[in-house]
């Protein structure tokens, strides 16, 4: 079997193993058993990877693997990664592994909590290796559906609305990107479903691919937060449980930027070309609107929202820069943005179930009462806006650097615009951090919690490491990246 | 005319096994005593089961006719039989404890031979090379189903459905024979091999066309001919609803898709902008309608409309791949279909009659099974991977989409999240919602189990597995 089909295979034989699991114990067995071989799997894949590029492997796929599955419409089971996809995979493991202790203090139903947690997870892994259109717009679908019943069932606030208007929005998206992959496969000739060979092709009219690629990126841009179609995300993710936001801003969120970047851009190179400005506008408005509204919320979650609101446009705008400094920026971006709204959640989740409350209004003084979780959300904010030595520096430094490479005067006033983006995202985070850990806690009660536990403490720091690590030292990580990037954006330029 | 006795078994043998098998079950109820009659149910399922496994697979690959052309075979007719049988079977099975009931045990050999009957007018309906033919077989798929429909004559709600039915399928049938009636004007035949070369698309043809698919349009219940259904649905007994709303109707789809092919080919762009109209009204009328249903037989109805309009969408690409998909679809549907009903009826049977969307808040922490069933059939009926009806979707859609139908398909993808809308509101009421007295957990009994254990793995397997999707496709090839 494929080192890559382990994938989403592990995160089902979880399913079953918790399907026959009869208390909490082997549920949580289960769970770190099954999610640390994820991450292990992952470690092990980048340094495969990496060690097949050093050896000269040039092909723009590495481990591919294909089989029949539905003759008549040339539907493959066909997977393979480049340095994006390698660079997804490890971040989807790390955050199911701090996901998995994030939520280990599960009280109701939590057989089937993780259950759907695991689903999610098939569904994030298989659509990350899958190189069929068919095959990853399956597992692209089989990632939203958890959705629902996990906000629905285990969420808080407005949860029901919440869940409802997260599951249509998200599937009125994929129901664009399923008119467009059928456009896709007869517009080239109805011969191959595979991403690399109607890429290769290259021979779908114009007049098709203007028709497709607003569609299909509009698609993908849904999940991706893309302006004016990002307003299931604050909802979705304020009334979500912990381990759940944390993937779903964590994870797949991304999948909207890879979607839009390996369909919309690869496959429809001049429709891209031609129309990109379109959605450089709106992900211009993405970026500041989200930051500006993040300043204003006074809900945790909701600000974290925002934030990922303005972040997630960010790496659409990137890769609408169409250069490979930019796009690299984008994947690093995807990677820090997920790292980092990841351990923000996880955070939040864990502030909130010690005092109940989320409102920044009443929380403050909380570095005394708590330093470990603090300290955790000082360096995520400390991310967040772009601190050197942090991940989000690395990122939001490449990606400006990429935009303004263009030369024209409309590229360089929207990166200018975005740019501002640095600055806000200082504004709300400096101070909410200001508000909420420092100066003294007015509320007695506060006075009496404790800190992390160590399963807490086991996630937090997981995640802090990574973001470390990315923002330390990002040059492996960039050149894995790059590479795969360089020959995508040489594609869509020629 | 000279018949052959031995092509009549060559060719026939379905319909001959399915008459024996009426047969038997009319002497068996004749026959049995009080204590016979206890084995009647396991009878009739082991029955059909042999009747199944026995027909499902044609022995002759090729296509012969018999009767002078009136009765026609081809391979690809006998698998869409053989799935019809089977969905009669899980009907069957989950009928054992509505069958049981004091009012209704003594009459349940009634309900046996009725309801093969009507699977023996699709039969003749679906092989029929003939229009008399054709129509002969749809009156007997429609007049016993009056019938069942009012089986629980007593009750209001069923004696009106019957009626309702009666009237409207008497007026369909009507309208059929009048279109019938303009073709043998134009044509001066009513075999499908001569017609062909008669039809040139006059005025009268297409009025004649547009008659006929009306009264075909009745039994498939599309919009706008779908008034009788809810009401209908609702009053029936559910295990006459769940083959009222599955068989009858893949068979009248799968005929409608044949003589659509094999007939009208010359008029193809006529009866392409009458299915038109006909897919976007039934999908979204419906669609908007199944929204407001409080009683879950009701809202299956609606949604049963709707995806008689996504049926629709195979029969409208009038390609190969096209009828590949539409039988892919109706043994989908069918899976996930009857697995919705079977959870309706075996609640329905195990809390004194609760069919109400409210009556089903909180079932999951009661019964987590059967929520669990309901809850993947639903999936499967709104297209949601990696469960069947996502892949039977996407096939009709690519079968769509290849002939150029890009914004019927559009409008048809836009509905399918409204369907999940409403497909998750019933979940929501399962998993979701809070009730202080919910349904109380019980056990149901051991055949709706197996009807229901074969309907999830239908629901499960017929995607991921494309086995059965070869198969299909090899012998629709031939068409």
């Amino acid at each position: 079997m494929n080192i890559l089909s382990l994938f989403p295979a592990i995160p089902l034989l979880m399913m079953l193993g918790l399907w026959i699991s009869k208390n909490l114990k082997q549920i949580r067995t289960v769970m770190v058993a099954g999610s640390s071989i994820l991450l292990a799997l992952a470690v092990y894949l980048v340094f495969a990877y990496l060690g097949m590029r050093a050896d000269g492997q040039t092909a723009e796929m590495l481990f591919t693997d294909s089989m029949m599955w539905y003759e008549p419409l040339n539907i493959h089971y066909s997977v393979g990664v480049d340095g994006i996809s390698v660079a997804m995979i490890l971040l989807s493991t790390i955050i199911v592994f701090t996901g998995t202790f994030a939520s280990w203090r599960m009280e109701s139903q939590v057989k089937e909590f993780f259950m759907w947690f695991c689903l999610l997870s098939v569904g994030v892994f298989g659509f990350f290796i899958s190189l069929d259109l068919f095959t990853m717009f399956m597992f692209y679908e089989v990632a939203l559906i958890p959705m629902y019943l996990l906000i629905g069932v285990w969420g808080s606030g407005k949860k029901e609305y919440s869940a409802m208007k997260l599951t249509l929005m998200l599937m009125g998206g994929s129901a664009l990107i399923l008119i467009s992959i059928l456009g896709i496969y007869f517009g080239s000739g109805a011969s191959t479903m595979n991403i690399n060979e109607i890429a290769q092709l290259h021979n779908i009219p114009l007049s098709l691919q203007r028709i497709w690629f607003p569609i299909v990126f509009i698609g993908f841009g849904v999940l991706g937060a893309l302006f004016p179609f990002h307003t299931w995300s604050p909802d979705g993710h304020a009334s979500a449980p912990t381990a759940v936001s944390m993937l779903h801003a964590g994870v797949l969120m991304k999948l909207g930027g890879y979607g839009c970047f390996r369909v919309a851009m690869y496959l429809l190179p001049e429709a891209s070309q031609q129309l990109s400005w379109i959605f450089i506008i709106l992900t211009t408005i993405s970026v500041v609107y989200g930051a500006f509204s993040a300043c204003v919320q006074t809900d945790l979650k909701y600000i974290n929202a925002y934030s990922s609101v303005s972040h997630c446009g960010l790496v659409l705008f990137a890769i609408l820069m169409m250069n490979t400094t930019a796009a690299t920026g984008a994947v690093l971006q995807m990677l820090s943005h997920g790292l980092m709204t990841a351990l923000f959640f996880a955070l939040i989740g864990m502030i909130y179930g010690r005092t109940h409350t989320r409102d920044i209004r009443e929380l403050s003084g909380l570095m005394k009462i708590m330093p470990f979780l603090s300290v955790g959300y000082v360096i995520a904010g400390l991310a967040n806006l772009g601190l050197p030595g942090f991940s989000g520096f690395v990122a939001e430094m490449t990606i400006f650097n990429g935009a303004f490479m263009n030369h024209d005067t409309f590229h360089r006033v929207v990166t200018i615009i975005a740019c501002t983006l640095i600055v806000i995202t200082a504004v709300y985070i400096l101070r909410l951090v200001g508000k909420i850990l420092y100066g003294t806690c007015s509320n007695p009660e506060h006075l009496k919690l404790k800190d992390a536990t160590w399963d807490e403490r086991i996630a937090v720091t997981v995640l802090v490491i990574a973001i470390a690590g990315l923002g330390l030292y990002p040059i492996w990580m960039n050149d894995m990246i790059s590479s795969s990037v360089t020959s995508i954006i040489s594609h869509i330029l020629n | 005319m000279n018949i052959d006795l031995s092509q009549i078994f060559t060719y026939m043998y379905a319909e001959i096994a399915l008459i024996a098998v009426i047969i038997l079950a009319f002497l068996y109820d004749l026959i049995a005593g009080k204590r016979g009659r206890r084995f009647f149910h396991p009878l009739m399922c082991v029955l059909m089961a042999v009747f199944v496994a026995a027909t499902i697979v044609p022995y002759n690959s090729g296509e012969g006719e018999i009767f002078g052309g009136m009765f026609v075979y081809t391979p690809i007719f006998n698998i869409v039989k053989g799935i019809l049988a089977a969905g009669t079977l899980i009907v069957f099975l989950q009928a054992d404890s509505w069958l049981r009931r004091e009012d209704t045990e003594f009459k349940r050999g009634e309900f046996y031979v009725l309801t093969l009957s009507t699977l023996l007018g699709m039969y003749f309906m679906i092989s029929a090379g003939h229009f008399l033919m054709f129509f002969i077989g749809m009156e007997l798929a429609s007049v016993p189903m009056a019938c069942l429909v009012a089986f629980d004559k007593y009750k209001n709600n069923s004696a009106e459905a019957g009626a309702k039915y009666i009237l409207s399928a008497l007026f369909a049938s009507g309208l059929m024979l009048f279109g019938i009636s303009f073709f043998y004007g134009t044509c001066g035949t009513l075999y499908f091999d001569d017609m062909v070369s008669k039809i040139d698309g006059s005025a009268l043809q297409i009025m004649a066309m547009v008659f006929f698919f009306s009264g075909l349009g009745f039994k498939i219940s599309l919009v706008p001919f779908h008034l009788w259904t809810a009401d209908t649905y609702q009053g029936a007994p559910t295990s006459v609803t769940s083959y009222l709303s599955v068989i009858s109707k893949g068979a009248a789809s799968f005929a409608l898709m044949v003589v659509l092919m094999k007939v009208f080919a010359p008029m193809v762009k006529d009866w392409q902008l009458m299915l038109w109209i006909v897919i976007v009204l039934s999908i979204t009328v419906a669609n908007l309608f199944a929204i407001r249903q409080k009683n879950l037989k009701r809202f299956l109805a609606f949604s049963s409309i709707s995806q008689a309009g996504y049926i629709m969408l195979a029969v409208i690409s009038g390609s190969a791949i096209g009828m590949t998909s539409l039988i892919f679809y109706v043994l989908v549907y069918l899976a996930a279909n009857l697995a919705a009903f079977g959870v309706i009826g075996t609640v329905e049977q195990n809390s004194g009659g609760k069919v109400g969307m409210d009556d089903y808040n909180g079932l999951y922490k009661t019964n987590p099974k059967l929520a669990v069933i309901m809850m993947l059939a639903l999936f499967s009926l709104a297209g949601i991977p990696p469960f069947a009806g996502f892949f039977s979707k996407f096939f009709i859609f690519a079968a769509a989409f290849e002939q150029g139908f890009h914004v019927l398909v559009f409008i048809a993808l836009i509905n399918t999240v409204i369907s999940l809308y409403y497909y998750l509101l019933v979940v929501k009421a399962m998993f979701i919602n809070k009730n202080d007295s919910p349904i109380a957990a019980f056990k149901s009994d051991c055949s709706t189990r197996i009807g229901l254990a074969i309907c999830l793995c239908g629901v499960l397997a017929l995607g991921i597995v494309s086995s059965v999707y070869d198969c299909i496709n090899m012998f629709s090839f031939g068409m």
